[in-house]
């Protein structure tokens, strides 16, 4: 049979159901999970390349799990699809992508039907936490509104969060798992009548006739609307170096789908380029999913996520390299799938230090380098003068909670806007902007050693939007100082419940027991820990580490609290020597990264810039020193951004190279988006059984 | 003081960008200008990149053999891929009306050099693998037409323009036309005034504009058509194909498709009624219609992967018939206008026929075949041709 990479014993998320469903792929039998995308059934058989590019004979796989590009196209039953997009069917026969798809020799007449024809009040693109938030505000008010989304379940990356959210516990479920919020939102959707929700539908384009045309199961259908909102959230940034093409380079949100949403053990060694919130908890998710993550570099000279986000992971023993990049990937010797990365300190002017080079075998390397919103079909119908609205990432990037509230705000404008009478709440676009703000200064932490026999130490030292500590003590001895990016401070008589350590979504709380030891040699800890409890049975002894990871000693897990209130998370009680009580914040789970020997290269040093069609960086550098200005004719000269994207991911790198070759951006004209925003199989537009889902 | 020049082109498209091409290449110093960021932006990006000998009128017959000459044998000669694809233009025949008026065309077009041939059912079979059988009686085929990249090909010949000292000035619009004692002086722009003894005025869609500026009725009419093209696939289709049947629920007339160098299928049709205007946003109509009638004629094309959809204007005269001529009434000034929605194929041809016209102040045309494209003739005679 064949080879298994699941994750069957996952911290958070529950089991899926057993491989049950039969399909070959190359005519090698491939055992799927019941509605598995094919993509994730392949990765779970070990299969990483999914075919070959037609221009250069690139190896292609995985790129975005998103529907937004076409980098992991196979020939399913003859014909090229998305294999992110396309679920598994008993008997499917799927074949590699290798050069240009050939199309079966199927000639039989199909029913030829008309698209379907809808109306409704609200139309909404994006099923995300920004959607769902304005169609709650609208359906509410009994105003009609249809959400559609291209997933097979609502809730956006949500669905694929699976760790505790930060903002405010009261208005958008902070200290909840973004998973159990997307079910909560999809919940709320079932009661309200005059919402309809499309799933598996993608909207394509914005036509001249203020038309949507919209993708679905069931045949294309346009919809007119009195109102469009354009909440399609974000894609991520890429980056161009050496081997960036290699299957097994790709985007966190192609992880989290592959790990979170399908449970396939997608790596073993894992490295992570960029050290924002996305790239941050990419690596915890990793973590938690059992694989081992090898180190994270970011470019700056902090990290830009939240610092008790970063924290986490270094205790946990993953190193964070500041001020370095990724130089370059290799494949295997002989091989396509990536194998290492080597990795340099960078100087003030992003160069590399020379000399600082280390390479590290990984099999995965994932690009967390910020996003860019999902506004193709915001432009498209402000160009063409429709009634459009935008929220949440497509509007501007920020956390999930942000997106939440700019949902419910921007519902009730468009509510306003159709002339039903309501307000905007006071407190909403304060909250909105609060939920918005980068991380603040990084404080010095006090470690104070109360006369209590017991207390918390709250390692929280950096003003972020949160608050679930203040809310969960039942003693209300946390407090923030009325604003929930304060920082919490602790006053009082602690109990010792715990509540604090198993609610705060940064994992910056632990309770110090100093009645645990008559002799007072040794303290008792309390830690909070998200891991798998194989991994510290009890009695164990474990490495502790300080806020940011560094080594203090050991201690031993002595007992451990699991209780349903806890929400997945274990309370740990561990026992360390009392000198270490104040400093120690948690235990390392890895060894530490050893670089190898740098591979003699393998990859070309003319990174591909362009996925899609293969175009790599001297080509275009080419076109601009030829006096290229306008993309358009750079695509057309270059063909960058021709592909099946249609420039989503390389626009943005073209831009970068035009700024190396010193041409100011004002000098450059954009290129022009068109439909469709994903490439269509032909029969959709005329496939049309009306009308089971709406 | 304003920069002289021996000719200026006024628009940077499918028939500017090869007219400066010719002049400079007759060793003109030739200054061109286009509205636009670049050049090639209005329709000559929106075009299909067919090359098409295949007409009825003599005029179009002769200017696309001449396009067909230089493009075939480009790579040959400069080494410079301008997507030339050969498979010829194949015209699928369901009804007996149909082949008779194409069969009717075999003699003109032989008399100007036109190679075109009645093929059969399994011939159009081979060259349109998997087209639709039912009542087919057969096709044209003419081998020696073929597909060029419309977006590669302008910036080609830009450059060697460029090599051969021709300026192209960019979003730069011009806002009036200078004459004197019935001669043209130049062109202002909203930059800059420039003079020359030569314009020649290629701006498409918009030269009815031209027209009105320079004091001369110049009758040109947008209409908008719609196209789209397709994730590459492997090459199986040979020609460009064109099924003049009006479509399902007389919302189309001519279809047309073919498959590129890159592998692929682009297409586009010409609605009816005709969508007058410069609309350049898609309508929701287009793909539904198009892939109804596309997977009625070739079935198995259902399953291609449609990648992006554009809309783009045919700069329509009332004739259907380009006007490529001076105008006796302002020395210097010829018109390369009203294309037809041809003018990428016609280009190279029309290129020429500029120079010699601006240069040599007389057509390389037969005489019947220039007579068909004179500015002054009756635009509202009747005459329609036969293959739009």
């Amino acid at each position: 049979m064949t080879e298994q990479l699941r994750i069957h014993d996952h911290p958070v998320l529950a089991p899926l159901p057993e491989p049950s469903v039969r399909f070959t792929f190359n005519g090698r039998e491939i055992l799927a999970r019941p509605e598995e995308a094919v993509s994730s059934a392949l990765y779970a058989a070990g299969i990483s390349t999914f075919g070959h590019h037609h221009r250069d004979g690139g190896a292609q796989g995985i790129f975005c799990v998103n529907g937004q590009c076409s980098q992991c196209t196979v020939i399913v039953d003859g014909r090229p699809l998305k294999s992110c997009m396309t679920l598994v069917r008993e008997g499917m026969v799927v074949r590699s992508a290798d050069g240009r798809p050939p199309l079966p020799a199927d000639d039989v007449l199909p029913v030829l039907g008309r698209p379907g024809e809808h109306r409704t009040q609200v139309l909404i693109l994006g099923g995300g936490p920004a959607g769902l938030c304005a169609a709650v505000e609208l359906g509410k008010l009994g105003i009609e509104v249809l959400v559609i989304d291209d997933k097979p379940s609502l809730g956006g990356k949500l669905t694929l969060q699976t760790h505790q959210f930060f903002g405010s516990v009261a208005e958008c479920w902070a200290g909840t798992r973004g998973i159990d919020i997307a079910t909560i939102l999809a919940e709320q959707m079932k009661n309200l009548p005059t919402v309809k929700v499309w799933l598996n539908a993608t909207a394509v384009g914005v036509f001249a006739d203020g038309k949507v045309g919209v993708v679905t199961p069931q045949g294309y259908r346009v919809i007119e609307s009195e109102a469009l909102l354009v909440a399609l959230g974000a894609r991520e940034k890429s980056l161009s170096f050496p081997g960036c093409d290699l299957p097994g380079v790709y985007g966190a949100g192609a992880f989290q789908t592959l790990v979170n949403r399908d449970l396939v053990h997608v790596s073993k060694r894992l490295f992570v380029l960029g050290g924002g919130n996305v790239g941050l908890i990419g690596a915890y998710h990793a973590l938690q999913a059992g694989i081992d993550v090898i180190g994270l570099v970011e470019a700056l000279p902090e990290v830009g996520g939240y610092k008790v986000h970063a924290d986490k992971i270094k205790r946990l023993g993953v190193p964070i390299w500041t001020r370095h990049t990724v130089l370059r990937a290799e494949p295997e010797p002989g091989g396509e799938r990536l194998h290492s990365v080597t990795i340099a300190e960078i100087d003030k002017s992003f160069q590399p230090v020379p000399g600082t080079e280390r390479t590290y075998e990984v099999d995965t390397l994932l690009i967390a380098v910020g996003l860019n919103p999902c506004d193709e079909l915001l432009e498209q119908a402000k160009e063409i003068g429709l009634k459009v609205y935008a929220a949440g990432d497509t509007a501007e990037i920020a956390e999930a909670s942000a997106a939440i509230f700019s949902g419910r705000i921007m519902g009730r404008q468009i509510a306003n806007d159709l002339g039903a009478k309501v307000t905007i709440p006071e407190g909403w676009p304060s909250m909105a902007e609060t939920l918005r703000s980068r991380p603040g200064p990084t404080q010095v932490a006090e470690e104070p050693d109360l006369p209590q026999k017991v207390y918390p130490i709250i390692r929280c030292v950096q003003e972020i939007p949160c608050n679930p500590c203040e809310a969960a003590c039942p003693e209300k001895l946390i407090s923030l100082g009325g604003s929930i990016m304060g920082l919490p401070r602790f006053q009082g008589t602690c109990y010792g419940c715990g509540e604090c350590v198993s609610v705060c979504p940064g994992l910056a709380i632990n309770l110090v027991f100093n009645d645990y030891d008559p002799t007072g040699d040794k303290s008792l800890l309390m830690l909070p820990f998200e891991f798998s409890l194989d991994r510290v049975p009890l009695g164990m002894e474990v490495q502790t580490v300080d806020m940011v990871g560094n080594p203090i000693g050991t201690g031993k897990v002595v007992a451990i609290r699991q209780r349903p209130e806890q929400d997945r998370r274990h309370l740990l009680l561990v026992e360390v020597p009392a000198k270490d009580k104040l400093r120690v914040a948690g235990f390392t789970i890895r060894g530490p990264s050893v670089p190898v020997e740098q591979p003699a290269s393998e990859s070309d040093d003319d990174p591909i810039v362009c996925r899609c069609e293969r175009i790599r960086k001297s080509a275009i550098v080419k076109e601009i020193r030829a006096g290229v200005r306008d993309l358009n004719q750079l695509k057309a000269m270059s063909r960058a951004s021709m592909g099946g994207c249609g420039g989503k991911t390389c626009t943005d790198l073209v831009r970068r190279i035009f700024r190396e070759e010193g041409i100011s951006p004002k000098e450059i004209t954009p290129g022009t988006t068109r439909p469709l925003v994903a490439e269509t199989p032909l029969e959709a537009f005329v496939r049309s059984t009306e009308d089971s889902n709406g | 003081m304003a920069r002289t020049y021996d000719a200026i082109v006024v628009g940077a498209g499918s028939v500017g960008v090869p007219s400066a091409y010719s002049l400079a290449s007759r060793g003109l110093k030739v200054l061109v200008l286009d509205r636009r960021s670049a050049i090639g932006q209005g329709e000559n990006k929106c075009a299909i990149g067919g090359v098409r000998a295949t007409h009825s009128d003599p005029a179009k017959i002769v200017l696309c053999i001449r396009s067909l000459e230089v493009l075939t044998t480009w790579k040959e000669k400069y080494g410079e891929d301008i997507g030339w694809k050969p498979g010829g233009y194949c015209f699928p025949v369901y009804t007996e009306k149909l082949e008779s008026t194409l069969r009717g065309l075999f003699p003109i077009q032989q008399k100007y050099g036109l190679v075109n041939k009645w093929i059969s059912p399994d011939e159009v079979d081979e060259l349109v693998p998997g087209i639709n059988r039912k009542d087919l009686r057969g096709g044209t085929w003419s081998p020696n037409d073929g597909q060029v990249s419309p977006i590669v090909l302008p910036v080609v010949l830009m450059r060697h323009a460029l090599r051969m000292g021709a300026e192209f000035q960019v979003g730069e619009r011009v806002t009036g036309y200078l004459q004197e004692g019935g001669a043209i002086r130049g062109v202002k722009t909203d930059k800059d005034t420039y003079l020359a003894p030569r314009v020649v005025v290629a701006t498409g869609s918009d030269s009815a504009h031209d027209g009105e500026m320079l004091g001369i009725k110049i009758p040109v009419t947008p209409d908008v058509h719609e196209a789209g093209i397709t994730a590459p696939l492997e090459h199986f289709i040979k020609p460009l194909v064109v099924d003049m049947r009006p479509g399902p629920e007389g919302k189309t007339l001519n279809f047309y498709f073919g498959q590129n160098h890159e592998g692929q299928i682009i297409f586009c049709y010409t609605p009816k009624p005709i969508i007058l205007g410069q609309e350049r946003h898609n309508s929701s109509e287009f793909l539904p219609i198009l892939a109804a009638r596309m997977i009625d004629l070739v079935p198995r094309l259902r399953h291609m992967l449609v990648r992006r959809t554009w809309r783009g204007c045919y700069p329509m005269t009332p004739d259907g018939v380009p006007i490529i001529d001076n105008v006796e009434s302002i020395k210097g000034l010829t018109l390369a206008v009203g294309m037809c929605g041809q003018g990428f194929m016609l280009g190279m041809g029309v290129g020429q026929e500029v120079a010699s016209l601006s240069l040599d102040g007389k057509t390389s045309l037969p005489v019947e075949a220039h007579s068909a494209v004179k500015f002054a003739r009756d635009f509202w005679a009747g005459k329609t041709e036969a293959l739009k």
